[in-house]
């Protein structure tokens, strides 16, 4: 039931591919979490990821950076294929970005520095020019005046902000969002959903877990429902909000939507 | 305002300034200086008269007389004619020399546990888990007992020495080493040490600046590693080693000649140093196991590896949360250096302490200056380690 939407996409060349996730599946001990997972994301594609808590969408997108290892099938980020070597490993997550639910910004470092550290110590760049790109994203994300100050001097929503200068900051292909807005204050997710729909502008290929539908409708090419470690549909989003096919996307966006 | 407090029931002054925040604060830090002051006023005043009456006065002439007694382990000139103030000066030197040597050894012991205890191999994490289970269940004074009885009684008579390769000599009268004799080139070895060190100094900050400039990575480490030590062994082999060493050998009933090391000495070091190690190995494994998981995950998003996200994410941090108690450690340690006294290692307590007390009847005297010594050495670690948690502190905010 995965296949049938990719099977158009299906005879372009792999070129044109940013992931492919191919027969994935992954265990926890005994806990089968992902089940035959199957996902081509095109070069420039927006993707949202929902679906009910615990249904296996963060452990997906973390498997693409390699931050949870996958135990079969395949995953290929940018032509790279994610094995065992920790070479291919830290080349994959150099060119891809990642923000996480609760920002893990570096407290012992300032603003500017978290931004800089990745550019200096990965990309090699002298560090007049890392803090100029520093600068650069900061002003992207709209907070360069808090360049000098410590995470812990700022708002849920200006830190959110500054992981995702700190991702852009390395030039990621690919960014991944693992539920950006979840753990923020509903004043400040305007704020960040703002900064990611301008990015979305841009052109980079993103993949989104998230439960803002309204994020979802304005930017997503498509959206991917998972619930019991499978992905139970897909569609563009216009389809997916207002003609969903399976008993159990009704049932979820039922409850999300319904206030 | 000041209508509202007319109009209300009027209180007695007392009560007013009892009652208001800042003053009964000041009333209180008053009242309670006022007792502590009297309470050591008494005390002290009653030790004199007491201590009079019964014809001694305060006094540190003692300290000029001759001690006549003898200390097995001296780093100065000492003999039984020597004052009562060398031997304290005696004592001082067997304390520090027990502590920094004790401070050293526990922290690389303690470190490298903190780091096994968090190993993912499942039999290092045990062995590391079981040993600090079961050194810093025991009281320290049974470790020196124990480890001090392992050396004396366990090791041979001088005649019989356990003999390494005709070099050094262990015996339970002590550990019989070749002491050095520095040849004028041996100089240049110490000078090239010294340049190397220099050096590296100076090559980290170079390092940093054309890291800042360029983006380039020097292997820093690894060329200071060959500065400092390459270098000078290198040169010691080229100038044909030059330094004699004075080889014990065996005269009578014991040695003559070279080093030793008291058997006092080695049970003491070894017990403090592995009985702290313990508790600074806890320290080290809650300091880096505090730092959240996704501090590490972030880092790994970033392509970091894993030494950079130890030396530029996990360690800062870790770092702060491991200095206070590791400062405590040390003063532990130092303190319990003072546990020497059970198998008569000459330090603080047991000279000035216990000797020079016994001999003289100056306990007052004798007391307040090992007191007041240890909270020397006490005050100086922790303001050397407030210092150095302040400037790592810095980097925050």
């Amino acid at each position: 039931m995965t296949e049938n939407a990719q099977s158009t996409q299906a005879t372009a060349s792999g070129d044109n591919y940013a992931v492919i996730i191919r027969d994935m599946h992954k265990w926890y001990g005994e806990f089968h979490v992902l089940k035959n997972i199957n996902l081509n994301v095109t070069k420039g594609e927006k993707i949202v990821v929902c679906g009910p808590s615990g249904s296996g969408k963060s452990t997906m997108i973390r498997c693409i950076n390699a931050l949870e290892e996958h135990q079969q099938g395949d995953i290929i980020v940018d032509g790279t294929e994610l094995t065992n070597d920790l070479k291919n490993i830290d080349a994959v997550r150099s060119e891809v970005g990642m923000v996480f639910q609760h920002f893990n910004l570096f407290p012992h470092l300032t603003v500017l520095e978290n931004c800089t550290l990745a550019p200096i110590w990965v990309r090699k760049t002298p560090r007049a020019e890392a803090e100029t790109l520093g600068m650069e994203y900061l002003e992207r994300v709209k907070i360069p005046d808090q360049a000098n100050k410590f995470p812990g001097q700022l708002s849920g929503g200006q830190q959110q902000r500054v992981a995702i200068a700190r991702s852009l900051c390395m030039r990621p292909r690919i960014m991944l969002f693992d539920e950006p807005t979840s753990a923020l204050d509903p004043e400040m997710i305007k704020e960040v959903l703002d900064v990611m729909i301008e990015l979305a502008s841009e052109g980079i290929t993103m993949l989104c877990v998230t439960h803002e539908m309204g994020f979802a409708k304005t930017v997503a090419d498509r959206v991917i429902f998972m619930d019991g470690g499978e992905i139970i549909e897909e569609n563009n989003p216009d389809e997916f909000f207002d003609n969903p096919q399976h008993d159990r996307t009704k049932l979820f966006l039922s409850q999300i939507l319904e206030h | 305002m000041s209508e509202a407090i007319a109009s209300q029931p009027q209180r007695n002054i007392i009560s007013r300034l009892w009652n208001d925040k800042e003053t009964r604060s000041v009333i209180i830090q008053i009242i309670a200086f006022a007792a502590i002051f009297a309470f050591f006023f008494f005390m002290v005043r009653n030790a004199i008269s007491n201590l009079e009456s019964i014809g001694k006065d305060i006094s540190l002439d003692f300290l000029s007389q001759p001690s006549s007694y003898d200390i097995s382990q001296s780093l100065i000139e000492y003999s039984s004619r020597s004052t009562h103030f060398r031997a304290m000066i005696v004592g001082i030197l067997n304390t520090l020399l027990v502590a920094v040597f004790g401070v050293i050894l526990a922290t690389l012991v303690g470190f490298l546990l903190g780091v096994l205890r968090l190993s993912k191999n499942w039999l290092t994490n045990r062995l590391a888990y079981v040993y600090i289970e079961y050194v810093r269940n025991v009281p320290v004074l049974l470790h020196i007992l124990l480890l001090h009885g392992i050396i004396v009684h366990s090791l041979p008579l001088p005649k019989n020495a356990l003999n390494l390769g005709d070099a050094a000599f262990l015996t339970n009268r002590g550990f019989f080493i070749p002491s050095p004799n520095f040849e004028p080139l041996f100089w240049v070895v110490t000078g090239l040490f010294a340049a190397g060190i220099i050096f590296s100094i100076w090559f980290s900050r170079y390092a940093h600046k054309v890291q800042d400039a360029t983006g380039r990575h020097y292997p820093v480490f690894w060329i200071n590693l060959g500065a400092i030590i390459v270098v000078p062994v290198l040169a010691y082999f080229i100038l044909g080693s030059p330094i004699t060493w004075e080889i014990p050998e065996l005269a009578g009933f014991n040695f003559k000649g070279g080093m030793v090391v008291r058997p006092e000495f080695v049970a003491l070091w070894i017990a403090l140093s592995f009985y702290t190690a313990a508790f600074i190995g806890e320290i080290v494994r809650s300091g880096i196991s505090a730092i959240s998981w996704g501090q590490t995950e972030a880092a790994a998003a970033l392509g970091l590896s894993r030494g950079r996200i130890l030396n530029l994410v996990i360690i800062p941090q870790a770092l702060r949360i491991i200095i206070p108690p590791l400062t405590s450690q040390y003063l532990n340690l130092t303190k319990n250096s003072s546990l020497a006294i059970a198998i008569g290692y000459m330090d603080i307590v047991a000279t000035i302490g216990g000797v020079t007390l016994n001999q003289t009847g100056r306990e007052m005297e004798s007391m307040t200056i090992v007191l007041l010594l240890y909270l020397t050495f006490s005050l100086l670690i922790s303001s050397f380690m407030n210092w150095y948690n302040k400037r790592i502190k810095l980097v925050e905010r």
